[in-house]
């Protein structure tokens, strides 16, 4: 087991216009179960293939432990990876796909069969073990996939969207299996999914990457709370958190014809750049319901009554029009949802409205406002 | 030349048409039977032009070759075993079995080989690259057998010591000081069959490397990256990995070319008609039959070669059985 570290780490494919990872810092601590997570195309599998070896680094170094495996084969690297497709080696037997790498490595046979049963036992494979791929369910093969990683005791495992062929009902489970085992092996683990769900209950730390740039990694109550920027307090979160462009005025946010007010600090920051607009952002649960006259009206389209939970969906004025509204999301009581069609008044709770620059996207309000240049929160609007 | 078209026309046309009108006149047929009997025999008559067809060029003529292997070279009176014993015992046939078996143990595997390892260094090559390749080492199979017999007479051509060689093969043979060889006559340890098999190797290469290279294509990435990862080196992800993925494509190659080698009969007819020691059972049939007039000789011959083929052909149908029931 092994800390990892990418260190300016840049990725990118021959003939492509940009780095398809781009200048990675990020640091993973030894046991640490880490989440890249992000829409398509914005570096995480590409990210997690390097440090693989299965892409060439342009640029920048990548660490496991002490050792520098920029430029080392996969073979030299002593990690061990899970596919999305999970990549069994269709003509062999669950014993023999677990085993193979044991058997590569010049281990004896009755040592590779101990290790292979163990890991077995552990995934519940055992009656299974004379069987071909083939022959198994969705769920069983990505089980055998986990088994082939756990058996070589590796420095760090590897997963690349495992639980995605797997059905909704099985994700879940075995979404749980997957933390409790890495808790229980404490095995360094980078993880990548584009399910921020995934991502936010299975990460010790959750890392946000976009076009190859990295937004933000924090732990998953962090990046909930705390977002850093524009896109992360819109890609964790579900349902996403109420993002709208407001115009400023001396004191607050004009929303609805009436003023939103906002923190001095946060004011003065939004200022700096002289900007006279700004984004402001709001979780679902984050607004209560009031009486008629105060706060700001909010006209319901539609209701979604999820048991548990009821989200109303709908628009509120800014002082922008209604033209370029899009529909907000609020958390009402379950058992009391608004109806459709009604105006309902809405408080936001100063606590819980995030601010966020509208010329470079970062959040300014309040207390957390990131120290610029700090290590892991680069950010960049490209 | 128009009529031979107008030929070629009225064959297809009234070859479609005649199919028609007879499967109608059959569906006639059948509904002249009584209730269900119509729908128990249609099926039969339906059947019935193929099988008459099969019986009629396949059956029948099979058999009429097994009676004959038991006749005189006339066929006019039964000599029991004697055309197999005489032919067993005969120093020539001996060599012609010894060589067949040569070509059957050589010839496929090698295509295999050179099969696989075009496919997978072309697989290497950028995309033009490995295009422009595949497409020169697959041209030869548009090269009819007596086309290649031509050209590969150049390669093994002798001319007397003295003359400018034409051939390939003394070309750089007398330049590199030697005296001119008659490759095709060589028959120490074979070498001149060996010549031969040479031949069958270019010319069905691009068949092998076309079916491997697209099995290979097909092997997922994924499979070869966690071989990688468990630290598999290329050699052993080969042998270990891709090989085993494409064993059914192997298996239908290996087949296809044996069946080929066991057919072989122009190659060796065009080069040397089966003389110093690199005669093959298909070319001692047609000499049996067309230039000694041996009739009972030549259906021996034919029987033998069709016992040979037999396991073959079961395994063949046993493994496109096995295909299917996995699909």
């Amino acid at each position: 087991m092994a800390a990892i570290t990418y260190d300016r780490a840049t990725v990118q494919y021959p003939g492509a216009e940009r780095p398809s990872v781009n200048a990675l810092d990020l640091e993973i601590a030894d046991g640490e179960f880490l989440v890249l997570v992000g829409p398509s195309g914005c570096g995480k599998s590409t990210s997690l293939r390097a440090l693989a070896g299965l892409e060439a680094v342009a640029d920048g170094t990548i660490r496991i432990g002490d050792k520098d495996v920029t430029h080392l084969p996969p073979k030299e690297r002593d990690i061990a990876m899970v596919f999305q497709n999970y990549a069994l080696y269709p003509h062999m037997t669950v014993a023999d796909n677990m085993g193979f790498a044991l058997k590569i490595s010049g281990m004896k046979k009755e040592e590779t069969r101990k290790r292979v049963e163990d890991a077995a036992k552990i995934l519940d494979l055992t009656e299974y073990l004379d069987r071909k791929p083939k022959a198994l369910s969705g769920g069983q093969r990505q089980r055998v996939a986990m088994g082939r990683a756990i058996v070589r005791s590796p420095q760090a495992f590897l997963m690349d969207e495992p639980l995605s062929n797997l059905d909704a009902k099985l994700r879940v489970q075995t979404r749980t299996e997957i933390a409790a085992l890495q808790r229980r092996l404490g095995t360094t683990t980078v993880y990548v999914t584009h399910d921020q769900v995934e991502a936010m209950t299975m990460g010790d730390r959750v890392c946000v990457l976009k076009d190859g740039y990295l937004m933000q990694v924090d732990t998953p109550r962090n990046l909930y709370d705390k977002p850093d920027n524009v896109f992360v307090a819109g890609f964790i979160g579900s349902p996403a958190m109420n993002l709208i462009d407001v115009d400023l005025d001396g004191d607050g946010a004009v929303l609805g014809g009436r003023s939103f007010p906002l923190p001095r600090a946060t004011m003065a920051a939004l200022a700096e750049d002289g900007s006279k607009t700004a984004t402001l952002g709001f979780r679902p649960e984050g607004v209560r319901l009031v009486g008629e006259g105060e706060g700001f009206p909010f006209e319901v389209v539609v209701v979604e009554e999820l048991g548990s939970d009821a989200y109303a969906y709908g628009t509120m004025h800014t002082s922008r029009g209604t033209e370029g509204d899009k529909l907000l999301t609020l958390r009402v009581d379950a058992r009391k949802p608004p109806m459709k069609g009604e105006i309902i008044h809405i408080q936001i709770n100063p606590d819980e409205a995030h601010a966020f620059s509208a010329s470079t996207g970062r959040r300014v309000s309040g207390d957390a406002a990131p120290a610029p240049g700090g290590g892991a929160t680069r950010v960049s609007q490209a | 030349m128009t009529i031979k078209i107008l030929n070629a026309i009225i064959a297809v046309v009234g070859g479609v048409l005649g199919a028609i009108v007879l499967y109608w006149l059959l569906n006639k047929l059948a509904e002249l039977l009584p209730g269900r009997w119509e729908d128990r025999v249609k099926p039969y008559l339906f059947l019935l032009p193929a099988v008459a067809a099969i019986s009629l060029y396949l059956i029948y003529p099979a058999i009429q070759t097994l009676i004959y292997s038991f006749a005189n070279k006339n066929s006019t009176a039964f000599v029991g075993f004697d055309n197999y014993t005489s032919l067993l015992k005969s120093q020539n046939f001996q060599n012609t079995l010894f060589n067949t078996l040569l070509w059957i143990i050589i010839v496929p595997a090698a295509v295999i080989v050179v099969g696989l390892l075009i496919a997978t260094l072309a697989d290497r090559l950028g995309p033009r690259g490995e295009k422009l390749s595949k497409t020169l080492i697959f041209l030869p199979m548009a090269i009819g057998a007596v086309s290649a017999g031509a050209i590969w007479k150049f390669v093994y051509a002798v001319r007397p010591p003295g003359q400018n060689q034409i051939g390939l093969f003394n070309g750089i043979f007398t330049g590199l000081g030697g005296d001119p060889v008659n490759w095709l006559q060589l028959s120490t340890l074979r070498f001149n069959s060996l010549l031969l098999m040479v031949m069958l190797l270019w010319m069905q290469a691009g068949f092998a490397m076309v079916l491997l290279s697209a099995a290979i294509k097909g092997v997922p990435t994924e499979t070869l990256e966690a071989a990688r990862l468990d630290g598999a080196a290329e050699g052993t992800i080969f042998f270990r990995i891709v090989v085993p993925q494409i064993r059914t494509t192997l298996i239908t190659v290996f087949i296809t070319v044996l069946i080929g080698v066991l057919k072989t009969f122009d190659i060796v007819y065009v080069m040397t008609n089966g003389r110093s020691k690199t005669n093959v059972i298909a070319v001692d049939f047609f000499n049996q039959l067309f230039t000694n007039r041996n009739n009972g000789n030549a259906a021996a011959i034919v029987v033998m070669l069709l016992i040979i083929m037999i396991p073959v052909l079961v395994f063949q149908v046993r493994q496109f059985r096995a295909e299917e029931a996995a699909r």
